[in-house]
């Protein structure tokens, strides 16, 4: 049984949001896979739990019509990666959801929690921070929207309350459209796993395909919260895919806008050269997925 | 033979697949109270006190005992055959609880509450005050600090267990043998590699947890219901923990969820015990959780060896040496058994006409305890052996095939008592060269350059089959007759997973001439009602228990033959001698004609309710092993290296066993993949990791210690040599263990193959390689 | 914390039991309903013995709240039943056939993510199928014989379906061929299926 001092079923959001504001001591479950775990390590034993696992109005993935994607915050991983819009628009997105833990994790864990959780290893942070997706947070004061880039404060820390209900992630078209993406996953195995590091890169081409328009790199595990490589996107803007110094110097960019740190997981200079070449990788992946031709070895 | 090397369905599976077999944690009883065990938080020193008092006042509380409370009795865990000879026997070191701690994880107090949350919140009430003593985490550093407290200064007092040296002359000296070879050879004509190689420390992740629960049964019998790989040793040690006779004390194992090597030492049996005894005999359910179990049952033993060895340029091995340092974590357990095995095996797998010194040292460190993993020292032996044998081969630009061929032990290696009664370990690698397409490949891979590169290596072994004769092999089998012709096979040996109750139901059809379907093998063993076996471990049972089980078989046919001769009104009966019958296919036959004579299952029922010649047929045996005979094989891959991110992809993997005639190829097949599997792990990606300065393990959980996933595993192919070994009950020798040896250093050779870097650390994390290329200004 | 009486609909039938809001759904169905065959080897959602079917889909019970499964599907290997052929189903019968079964406590978790995974009638590849059970872990069999059989179930699955399908040749000289296999299991079925609970 899990030490907890209560659990309470909630109706709706609003519910929600009445009963963590009564409990000082409280805090949310969505899927459990995080929550679970650390009441029963004892970081977060005693507390009472507001479940919001069975709101529906949480559930599922739109498009708005003026083609903003909109992501329920309690949306499954699993139901993420086969949903229609997102494949159709940014499945990049549904590659990386795919990669968290494993199958049976990705059926009850969500993308709401996996983003509030405030993990820079979370599987869905880098590449929702390449689409600079905007968050939408409902508390006691009513509804509020943080653009993700201001959503992390710290390793583990978000400007979310306690009190808050993370609702949804709003994709605005002009961060995805014509965009293509690829998701480095890097871990110790090939599944189950915490990312050592994770890259995520979007590339939109020009209309010959030739060259670069835009980029947007963003990395967890390479610091204390996700981040853009922005001297990195800076740097490939208008640049030829023929250009020799393309790949190099873009993952020396991408280099220099992270803080790699050593820990017994992995090393700092093991993180650098992942940085690195997985920057390379992701942006040929990503290019080639554009339509784009780049000669790389792999 | 009938059904000897006939791939028979497992007897349990259907059991198993659709959820009825049951384990331990299946079959407590549904008010067992719940024990939780307090670990220690430091890894060297002791608990000046305890403060249980806010611990107890928890509701659901039923007890809190501490290491104040326990008796002060030491035992040895060892799942070793006892020996009455004090000199020999395992050494007594660990208390049920312990005040001096001597890893961070020890066990120092233990709750026993109506239900978990209670258990849980007591444990964290528990205030302890700690004495603390300096941390050494591995054995070089306990025994480089001259000043080091002794942590069992009753037994030692610079923590060193046991320190060997096997020679293969007493007078053997590596450098004397070097300075001979200049003589003879000539410096220029020599190559030399000389070497420090580390492996890792492996946690055994059976998926079932260790589990027990323990009640005092209505004759004041202390009753254990374990998932232990040795029933009969779980009895001893736990009467021996308790201080009460043997025969107090009664053990039940049901099935086990994977053992491994883990549950060949006696783990938490005896506290969980001891806690029902002091709980006023109410049954007690003891489960360890996965990140205690981790830490704080046993490990394999992290070794780091310092490896010489001398080759002429030509190609023949000279001379080699190996001096290796073991740790064994806090409490002894298998002593240096296990570094002993690694030890020998490492000097004989290869011929050494120079000679060969193998020493080894085996410490207490503060650190988990290292004991008994599957292949026992084998797969550190071959990380020794195998990557020195692939150093030299490229340092000399010799093919690491025909090195072998030239310079492995032959047919005529007799080691310690062990021998090849049967050998085919070159012919095992003359399979695997012809699988893998050595010969094309090595000329393909030469001279690669780029960050994709790509390998071929070998790893060849030898296994010991059993343990005698350095320790006893006894084994004991019952077959009773039932009324309708079908037996009950009862036996001390356990299934644990690998498929042992198959092929003693294949071995007993075999003996006795009842079919497979008639042989019911009782799989829960019941010290109070099965014949006695020291268990599973080594990889004896097939070899000791099957020998045992063949003897016993014989002896109920043979009674059955001589019921048949009283049945005279039977057809054809009359004038027959005993020596004209058989049994075959459920029917009493006459051998000469193979004409059926008597259905068992008539027979039987006559037996039974005869009034002239009432017999209960039955047969007991005991055998005693004396003999042992070396199994081998070898693992060939074929893999890919990317450079600039540290990984290995394997592309193909096959590994050939000579493991005498195989009872069921396909669960011989099935061992083979998971041995491989286990090895990989090894290898490429497992290793718990240690915090040197406290000891605190950094991974001890599923999602940090990295077994692998199914999308981490090869597709494996596997092969067999099969000769008929006269020492097996039926030609087998040794198959359970060896699988798990060469895979990983068959990797290590390939990496070596396709990048030039001999990698010396286990496993070959991407994070090692990285370092290596980048150190090496290949990425 | 009070105690709650609450439906569960498990195994196809309704089932009143009461339980305690801080229970796992693995808790419960142990528990308060004996169906041991749901195992415990992490309680945090890694190795995949707790695996259950919710709607259809496997979930780690361990670390999900039987509150939550109220009004939902749940199925464990207990339940599992060929109806039509009054049998275990061909998942089983295959982890039988290819030996992927060893020490049996993994095998109703992967047993029952085979089941999901057959029943999403597509023509998986080996590399597929490997992706799909990454949530179980089993440290006996390297995975190989489990692959292999649910290539087995999938195959069975695909010529009702009529859709070409083809599985790994066997991988060792040792085989053995797949009608003497099913005649083993023929018999070895007809063994159980004389057993005491049919008479």
């Amino acid at each position: 049984m899990f030490d907890i001092s209560f659990l309470y079923e909630a109706k709706d959001v609003k519910d929600a949001i009445k009963k963590l504001v009564e409990n000082e001591n409280s805090e949310i479950v969505s899927g459990g896979t995080d929550v679970l775990i650390r009441v029963r390590e004892g970081k977060d034993a005693g507390m009472g739990l507001v479940s919001i696992h069975n709101i529906s109005e949480l559930k599922g993935v739109s498009i708005e019509n003026d083609g903003t994607i909109v992501i329920g915050a309690g949306t499954s991983f699993h139901d993420i990666t086969n949903d229609d819009i997102i494949k159709k628009y940014i499945p990049s997105l549904a590659e990386a959801v795919d990669t968290i833990g494993g199958p049976q994790i990705r059926e009850t864990g969500t993308i709401g929690g996996n983003i509030c959780n405030g993990a820079t290893s979370a599987d869905s942070a880098s590449t929702m921070v390449a689409l600079d997706a905007c968050i939408v947070l409902e508390g006691p004061e009513g509804e509020r929207i943080v653009d993700i880039k201001d959503f992390y404060t710290g390793p583990g820390k978000t400007v979310r309350d306690r009190c808050e209900v993370c609702k949804c992630f709003k994709i605005k078209k002009e961060n995805y459209e014509n965009y293509f993406g690829y998701y480095f996953k890097y871990g110790k195995r090939k599944s189950l796993e915490i990312a050592t590091l994770g890259c995520s890169v979007l590339v939109k081409l020009n209309a010959t395909k030739d060259a670069i328009d835009d980029v947007k790199i963003a990395y967890g595990v390479a610091a204390p919260t996700p981040s853009r490589a922005v001297s990195a996107e800076e740097y490939v803007r208008g640049k030829k895919l023929v250009d020799k110094n393309l790949l190099d110097t873009f993952a020396d960019k991408a280099l220099s806008d992270m803080k790699p740190r050593n820990s017994w997981r992995a090393s700092k200079e093991f993180r650098e050269q992942l940085i690195k070449e997985m920057a390379k990788r992701s942006l040929v992946n990503s290019i080639r997925r554009a339509g784009g031709k780049i000669e790389y070895y792999v | 033979m009938n059904y000897i090397g006939k791939s028979n369905l497992r007897v349990d599976a259907y059991g198993k697949v659709t959820g009825k077999a049951k384990y331990t944690a299946d079959l407590a009883p549904k008010d067992s109270l719940i024990a939780k065990v307090l670990h220690s938080t430091i890894a060297n020193g002791e608990v000046i006190s305890m403060d249980v008092s806010a611990a107890k006042k928890v509701p659901g509380v039923v007890g809190v005992f501490t290491c104040f409370d326990v008796p002060d009795v030491e035992f040895p865990t060892a799942g070793h055959p006892w020996s009455t000879d004090p000199k020999h026997q395992d050494i007594a070191d660990k208390k049920l609880l312990n005040q001096r701690v001597r890893f961070y994880g020890d066990d120092i107090a233990a709750v026993v509450a109506e239900n978990d949350v209670a258990a849980s919140q007591a444990l964290k009430l528990i205030k302890v005050e700690y004495k603390e003593y300096p941390v050494h985490t591995d054995a070089r550093s306990m025994l480089n600090d001259k000043d080091a407290m002794a942590l069992h200064p009753n037994w030692r007092k610079d923590n060193v267990i046991a320190h060997t040296s096997f020679k293969s002359s007493d007078d053997f000296d590596y450098d004397k043998a070097k300075l001979k070879a200049i003589e003879e050879y000539g410096e220029e004509n020599l190559i030399e590699v000389v070497k420090n190689v580390k492996t890792p420390r492996i946690s055994h992740c059976h998926i079932e947890l260790p589990v027990s629960y323990a009640y005092v049964d209505s004759n004041g019998k202390v009753t254990v219901v374990a998932s232990t790989q040795l029933p009969h040793i779980c009895r001893r040690v736990v009467a021996q923990a308790l201080n009460i006779p043997w025969g107090k004390v009664r053990v039940i194992k049901p099935y086990i969820g994977g053992g491994f090597g883990n549950k060949q030492d006696m783990l938490y049996e005896p506290l969980n015990a001891w806690l029902s005894v002091k709980c006023g005999g109410k049954p007690v359910i003891l489960e360890i959780p996965r990140e205690d179990t981790m830490i704080g049952t046993r490990t394999r033993h992290p070794m780091d060896g310092d490896v010489r060895g001398l080759a002429t340029k030509d190609g023949k091995l000279l001379c080699r040496e190996l001096k290796n340092y073991s740790t064994n974590g806090g409490y002894a357990a298998h002593g240096h058994s296990i570094t002993a095995k690694c030890a020998g095996i490492f000097q004989n797998l290869y011929k050494n006409p120079l000679g060969v010194n193998s020493e080894a040292w085996t410490v207490w460190t503060n650190a988990p305890t290292s004991a008994a993993m599957r292949a026992y020292g084998v797969p550190q032996a071959v990380s020794f052996a195998e990557t020195l044998t692939d150093d030299i081969c490229f340092k000399g630009g010799f093919d690491p095939l025909k090195f072998r061929l030239d310079n492995l032990c032959d047919e005529n290696l007799v080691a310690g008592g062990v021998k090849f009664y049967t050998y085919g370990l070159k012919k095992c690698l003359e399979i695997g060269a012809e699988k893998i397409d050595w010969y094309k490949k090595r000329e393909a891979y030469k001279n690669q350059i780029g960050p994709i590169r790509k390998g071929v290596g070998i790893c060849s072994f030898i296994y010991q089959t059993a343990v005698a004769p350095i320790a006893l092999e006894t084994a004991s089998v019952r077959m009773i007759l039932n009324q309708d012709g079908s037996m009950q096979l009862s036996l001390g040996a356990t299934e644990i997973g690998q498929g042992a109750d198959t092929v003693f139901t294949q071995i007993a059809a075999e003996s006795t001439g009842i079919s497979p379907d008639k042989v019911y093998v009782i799989s829960t063993q019941d010290t109070d009602v099965t014949p006695f076996d020291t268990g599973a471990y080594g990889s004896r049972q097939t070899y000791v228990t099957g020998n045992a089980i063949k003897e016993c078989g014989l002896l109920l046919k043979k009674k059955i033959c001589e019921y048949a001769l009283l049945m005279e009104d039977e057809d054809g009966i009359k004038g027959k001698k005993l020596e004209d019958l058989d049994v075959s296919d459920n029917y009493v036959i006459d051998k000469n004609t193979m004409e059926k004579l008597i259905p068992l299952d008539k027979l039987s029922t006559t037996a039974f309710y005869s009034f002239t010649h009432n017999q209960h047929i039955t047969a007991e045996k005991t055998t005693d092993i004396t003999t042992n005979t070396f199994a081998s094989g070898c693992t060939f891959v074929d893999l890919e290296v990317d450079m600039p991110l540290g990984i290995i992809n394997i592309k193909d993997i096959i590994s050939v066993h000579d493991s005498g005639t195989i009872i069921n190829p396909a669960l011989a097949t099935a061992q083979v993949h998971g041995g491989m599997s286990m090895s990989l792990g090894y290898g490429m990606s497992e290793e718990l990791i240690l915090d040197p300065v406290t000891g605190k393990a950094y991974n001890n959980n599923m999602l940090d210690y990295k077994i692998p996933t199914a999308m981490d595993s090869p597709d494996f192919k596997v092969e067999f040599v099969v000769m008929k070994d006269p020492t097996g009950g039926y030609g087998n020798k040794a198959l359970g263990e060896p699988p798990t040896v060469a895979p990983a250093v068959a990797v290590r050779n390939a990496v070596l193959n396709a990048t030039g870097i001999g990698f010396n650390e286990f496993p070959l994390t991407a994070e090692r390689l990285v370092h290596e290329f980048k150190a090496k200004g290949l990425i | 914390m009070s105690k709650k009486i609450i439906t569960l609909h498990v195994n196809g039938k309704d089932r009143e039991v009461m339980i305690d809001e801080r229970e796992s759904l693995y808790e419960t169905l142990r528990n308060e309903l004996n169906l041991t065959s749901v195992k415990k080897g992490c309680e945090v959602g890694e190795c995949g013995a707790c695996s259950v079917l919710l709607n259809g889909r496997c979930v780690d019970s361990c670390i999900y709240l039987t509150m939550w499964a109220v009004g939902k599907d749940i199925v464990t290997v207990e339940g599992l039943r060929d109806e039509e052929n009054d049998d275990i189903t061909d998942v089983q019968k295959e982890f039988i056939k290819e030996a992927a079964v060893q020490c049996g406590f993994c095998t109703p978790g992967f047993i029952l993510k085979a089941v999901e995974i057959v029943g999403h009638n597509k023509p998986y590849t080996r590399d597929e199928i490997k992706k799909l059970i990454t949530g179980n872990l089993c440290r006996c069999t390297g995975y190989m014989n489990i692959v292999t059989a649910i290539e087995h179930a999938i195959k069975h699955n695909m010529d009702k379906l009529g859709v070409p399908y083809e599985v790994m040749p066997s991988t060792t000289s040792f085989d053995v061929p797949e009608d003497e296999k099913d005649k083993m299991l023929e018999s070895l079925l007809a063994m159980q299926n004389n057993d005491v609970t049919k008479i």
